[in-house]
């Protein structure tokens, strides 16, 4: 471990990059102005570049790994989204200036929103939910918000299968919902019969992801989009996996009545250090009036667009105010860029390649003897392994396994979920890797395993080579302590 | 996979019930659910006097790797909890059916169709595994 920047401070040192502004005389009332002066640390400017660097150095990232972390969808950001997204004309606006000095980010907005909603085939789109699970907040609330205005206040569960995201009956709860759970069935999909039993004149909605965290699309969906239709519901499309999709189904023509996207994931932002996100959504004819505001409107003067705020008075029946201005703007401006620099054409090979990439390294894992959760389905973006034999046999868990990877330079895959599949690695090896890259991957995943099975080599204690070893995650759900106490 | 418990009656959901002489229910969840979950870390209990429905959530098990939602397999109100696993909640990975245990329920009566012996929830187990 690295010493911290406070155990290198010597008092007196002092980084002119890093100086703090002399705000000078302030408003705070006297009483409530701090007596001790605050433990920061003192460093010069070289050691503080250089602290965070080599902190920076320690870490996995997409810019230096092969990042196989399922339902995550860590693929290539292009340079040229940052880049252009960082134009001082648009990362120095001030979010309070007129619109009339904004129009050209305005105009960005507006055909974002255009942009979405005909890839996804909604009616309406709006880009405020400043990550997935405010996205999925404004869905099921729109929902609610349907059913309410229709007097339909009993409509109050909303169905989720049981390979869902966590988030997604957690947002059902905070929406003040109760959670019905399905089961899947052995094939992956949906169990239609536990589906009928669950629908009824109480349905508020289901809320899916398809392709399904089990990386297999939904076939079913048209029956289930028929049959919850019929008994009053709405349908809520979890937008995690629309990677796989783009371009080739649209969730709207699939029936979905609202969808959120992770801009982060699917139209490629930095993302995985938990921000920021956006989760902008859509929604068709049905939920239009509830849009969260602020969404960006079009109007015509003397024969010239011009954009603008569409506000509460704009839409009266909307759900609410979800973000001071709009989103997190820096990350709209990049899927903006990537998405005119991919057109429609490049959107369709996103995910063409992702599911190509996918089938590729679960074909070449299953040869290599590696069992697959669902071996007789295609995959879509992403596919399970489960090492559920590995861990009878020898005690080699996935944690191991993930462990593992880390010492032979590959980011691990998403572990121990979902969580009906025993010791699962799910891998999702999105549209921008090489073959080189994949085929280097099965390598480690089937030198890990022979190590283990031949030469008795224990991963208990991996990774080996990492800056840290492995761990005690019981230790640090249990006992927590983040303080930096010196004395 | 250590032997089950023959005084004992068993859910698909993983959990277990033992009928104490007073009529009363003590509920747990199994060794395999334990073993599957890995090292719990939390354990959120119902209130004592609370009423609970069957299949209702009754308390909630979180691990290393998920949380999950016990459910109560059978009807009835909360006489005690085991508090123990507020401090200890590894307890449950260490003696399941014993120091683990998680609820006591005061019950009308027990319909036993709805639960499985030892030797069925050991031939569950054994689908499982395959």
């Amino acid at each position: 471990m690295s010493e911290l920047i406070f155990e290198k401070s010597r008092g007196g040192r002092r980084a002119f990059a890093q100086a703090p502004v002399d705000a000078g005389a302030t408003s705070i009332p006297e009483q409530l102005l701090r007596e001790d002066k605050p433990r920061l640390p003192e460093a010069s400017e070289l050691q503080t570049v250089r602290h965070f660097t080599r902190l920076s150095q320690k870490n996995f990232s997409i810019d230096t790994q092969f990042y196989p972390l399922g339902s995550c969808t860590m693929k290539y950001n292009p340079r040229a989204c940052n880049a252009l997204a960082l134009l001082p004309e648009f990362a120095g606006r001030h979010p309070l200036a007129p619109v009339s000095h904004g129009q050209g980010f305005l105009s960005c907005m507006y055909e974002l929103q255009e942009m979405l909603k005909h890839v996804t085939g909604m009616q309406g789109v709006s880009l405020t939910p400043m990550a997935g699970a405010q996205g999925e907040l404004a869905g099921v609330a729109m929902i609610k918000a349907y059913h309410d205005a229709r007097g339909h206040t009993e409509r109050n569960e909303i169905i989720v299968p049981d390979a869902a995201h966590g988030t997604n009956p957690a947002t059902a709860t905070m929406c003040g919902c109760v959670v019905k759970e399905i089961p899947t069935g052995p094939d992956g999909d949906v169990d239609m019969a536990a589906l009928e039993a669950v629908l009824g004149p109480n349905t508020a909605g289901i809320m899916l992801t398809n392709p399904s965290t089990l990386g297999v699309f939904e076939r079913h969906i048209k029956d289930i989009a028929d049959m919850v239709h019929d008994a009053g519901g709405l349908l809520y499309y979890d937008g995690a996996n629309l990677n796989a999709i783009l371009g080739k189904v649209r969730p709207g023509d699939m029936d979905f009545d609202v969808i959120h996207m992770n801009l982060h994931k699917t139209f490629s932002t930095p993302h995985g250090g938990g921000g920021p996100g956006s989760g902008a959504v859509g929604v068709n004819t049905r939920l239009l009036p509830y849009l969260p505001i602020p969404v960006v409107k079009k109007t015509e003067v003397d024969g010239a667009a011009v954009f603008d705020w569409a506000a509460e008075e704009d839409i009266p029946e909307t759900i609410g105010r979800l973000s001071g201005f709009m989103g997190n703007a820096g990350v709209l401006l990049r899927a903006y860029v990537y998405m005119r620099m991919l057109g429609r054409d490049g959107m369709e090979r996103v995910a063409e390649y992702a599911t190509l990439n996918a089938n590729y390294l679960m074909a070449k894992l299953r040869d290599a003897g590696f069992e697959l959760a669902f071996p007789e389905r295609r995959a879509s973006h992403e596919f399970i392994v489960t090492l559920k034999h590995e861990a009878k046999e020898m005690h080699l868990t996935a944690m191991d396994v993930a462990k593992a990877l880390l010492d032979r330079n590959f980011h691990a895959p998403t572990t121990y979920f979902p969580l009906l599949v025993p010791e699962c690695l799910l891998i999702e090896p999105t549209e921008t890797e090489s073959k080189e890259t994949l085929d280097n991957f099965v390598a480690a995943m089937i030198g890990i395993v022979k190590a283990a099975r031949e030469d008795g080599v224990d991963y208990k204690e991996a990774p080996y080579k990492m800056p840290v070893r492995r761990l005690d995650d019981v230790k640090a759900a249990r006992e927590l302590d983040l303080r930096y106490d010196p004395e | 996979m250590s032997e089950l418990p023959g005084d004992l009656l068993y859910t698909n959901d993983h959990e277990w019930l033992r009928r104490e002489d007073d009529g009363s229910v003590t509920i747990g969840i199994t060794g395999h659910a334990a073993t599957s979950l890995g090292d719990l870390v939390y354990v959120e209990l119902p209130e004592v006097g609370q009423d609970v429905e069957l299949g209702g959530e009754m308390a909630v098990v979180e691990s290393v790797k998920a949380a999950s939602d016990v459910y109560a397999p059978v009807a009835g109100s909360v006489a005690a909890v085991n508090e123990e696993l507020a401090d200890d909640p590894e307890k449950i990975n260490a003696d399941p059916y014993g120091d683990g245990w998680i609820v006591r329920m005061k019950i009308e009566g027990l319909d036993e169709s709805e639960l499985m012996s030892p030797d069925a929830y050991q031939q569950l187990l054994d689908e499982l595994d395959d």
